[in-house]
């Protein structure tokens, strides 16, 4: 007779969790490693005289300038999309939806073609661009679009579903007391999500600050004007600088770690879990 | 403009709609209309030339066939991370909870040269494969390894909160009424799960297709070999062949779209049957 079982083994079970501990080591902490372990292979002057380096010192400050201007701008658009999405009845409600997640589904290397077909050279107002004087391809406006572009959907996608869960009776509470638009959504809404808020940022910046494809598009390469992070990485690796393209890395690897580790303890916090995508 | 119908109590309708709509229109819509509309500056003959060179339809046959190749592979490789995490207590493992989300966070550059270091013929895992006769790094089989290592979060996620809601008493039942342990998994959990693994395997192809910084440097980029189409798209941009750019792109976006579209389908079809 057949003795049925509602369960694995424990034999089973403890070859099925080695299997997936070897998976993750070999696919997601090696890498990791390597990282570490190329970017300190000549010891750590070496690596240090990469972040001493004018060109790689250039390509941290242009990354921060990029997300310093980028992560607010899509900050500002996800709240208020949010707002009329999650607290207002309109006909294409579900439409919008849709569209703000487009950008997700756009290979990177697009999301920075679309701005060369616009302002480049042979693009729709490349002309009109050089006759102003304005440069936007193969400088910072460029840049910046291209990192808007694929950091779009970030903070919309985390309060959406957030704020359609929360009531909306406090804040109308707020109104009806005699609270001006501001003073509600300062003193009611923004305590009520800061902490999906601050999520929803935290993946835009870590987004924006590690892009590459669609920067490399819009870039042009020029060394120590238009090479954000990503970039000088490509570079140095290019040039068969092995310890300054994997010092530059380690900075990114670093910052990815700090993501996830924040990540993990705001989505203990809010008690859900949101994907990085 | 069209007056909100409910909850009218509150203010700033108009405003954020307004800011929402505009930018969403000058950002993701304007440009995406403009790539539609640029191919055809070439004419219809013209597109259809450049979309069908020998080059580009190797590029392309490329980046899709890897692209659901290594999908399928994380099929059962989502499934046993997903499985283990959802069912079975072990140590470290809200450590290893977090890190499944690591090829998400990481920069796709920095992924891309540590594959390339990790499976370079003198690399770690290169140089374990080498006498196999195996070569991963500058070949197809590179695309395919970092196609696995970028999809493998999406199959994981998108299972996760399917296993956790999966209701015990039906495998339950199936052991009481003695099945075996394998009949229950194959009869009734993995039919269970096969959408969710339908829209994993979708979420992690439509990313593999555009992938570009995880693949460029471990892929070895040669033509007719290993040139994935969006490098293709990069290296037509410097030829300064906008429109020629602009038709590998629609092409690459419209057949990406009607994967999607028709795995969505797929799944409706699925759970209207059960």
């Amino acid at each position: 007779m057949t003795t049925g079982a509602a369960q694995e083994t424990v034999s089973t079970r403890v070859f099925l969790i080695l299997l997936t501990a070897a998976l993750l080591i070999v696919l997601l902490v090696m890498p990791l490693v390597v990282v570490l372990a190329e970017a300190f292979r000549k010891g750590i002057p070496a690596a240090l005289a990469t972040l001493s380096d004018p060109d790689s010192l250039t390509s941290i400050r242009l990354t921060l300038t990029v997300a310093a201007i980028s992560v607010p701008l899509n900050t500002v658009f996800g709240v208020s999309a949010a707002w009329c999405i999650s607290r207002f009845r309109f006909p294409g409600r579900g439409a919008l939806v849709t569209l703000i997640e487009l950008p997700f589904s756009v290979s990177p290397v697009i999301s920075g073609l679309v701005w060369v077909l616009l302002f480049g050279i042979n693009g729709w107002l490349g002309s009109f661009m050089d006759r102003v004087g304005l440069q936007i391809i193969f400088a910072l406006p460029g840049l910046v679009l291209a990192t808007v572009f694929v950091t779009f959907p970030f903070v919309a996608r985390t309060l959406i579903p957030l704020m359609q869960e929360q009531d909306a009776s406090e804040e109308e509470a707020a109104i009806t007391l005699g609270a001006t638009g501001w003073q509600m959504f300062s003193r009611v809404t923004l305590p009520n999500i800061r902490w999906g808020l601050i999520y929803g940022v935290l993946l835009c910046n870590a987004r924006a600050m590690g892009e590459f494809g669609a920067v490399a598009v819009v870039s042009g390469h020029i060394r120590g004007q238009t090479m954000t992070m990503p970039l000088q990485v490509e570079a140095l690796f290019n040039d068969y600088d092995w310890v300054g393209a994997f010092t530059i890395a380690s900075l990114l690897a670093l910052l990815a770690l700090a993501t996830l580790a924040v990540k993990a303890a705001l989505e203990w916090r809010l008690g859900r879990r949101g994907s990085m995508h | 403009m069209t007056l909100p119908s409910r909850r009218s109590a509150l203010p700033g309708f108009s405003l954020t709609l307004g800011i929402t709509v505009v930018w969403l229109s000058l950002i993701v819509l304007l440009p995406l209309t403009l790539l539609a509309l640029r191919p055809w500056t070439l004419g219809f003959a013209g597109v259809w030339h450049s979309v069908t060179e020998p080059r580009v339809l190797a590029a392309l046959r490329l980046s899709f066939g890897t692209a659901a190749l290594a999908a399928a592979v994380n099929m059962p490789l989502g499934l046993l991370v997903a499985w283990v995490m959802v069912r079975y207590r072990f140590p470290l493992r809200n450590l290893a909870d977090s890190l499944i989300d690591m090829p998400l966070a990481l920069p796709t550059a920095v992924a891309g040269i540590a594959l390339t270091a990790l499976f370079a013929p003198r690399g770690w895992i290169g140089a374990l494969l080498l006498p196999l006769g195996i070569r991963v790094a500058y070949s197809p089989l590179g695309i395919f390894v970092a196609l696995v290592f970028v999809g493998l979060p999406f199959m994981v996620r998108t299972l996760e909160p399917v296993i956790m809601e999966m209701p015990k008493e039906a495998e339950e039942a199936a052991a009481t009424l003695g099945a075996t342990r394998r009949q229950t998994l194959l009869r009734v959990v993995l039919p269970a799960l096969t959408p969710a693994l339908l829209a994993g395997f979708g979420a992690a192809f439509g990313r593999g297709i555009g992938e570009y910084g995880s693949v460029i440097f471990i892929a070895g980029n040669m033509p007719m070999v290993s040139e994935i189409a969006p490098l293709l798209i990069l290296i037509r941009l410097e030829q300064l062949n906008y429109a020629g750019a602009a038709a590998l792109a629609l092409v690459m976006l419209l057949a990406s779209f009607a994967v999607l579209l028709s795995l969505n389908v797929l799944r409706a079809r699925m759970r209207s049957r059960t």
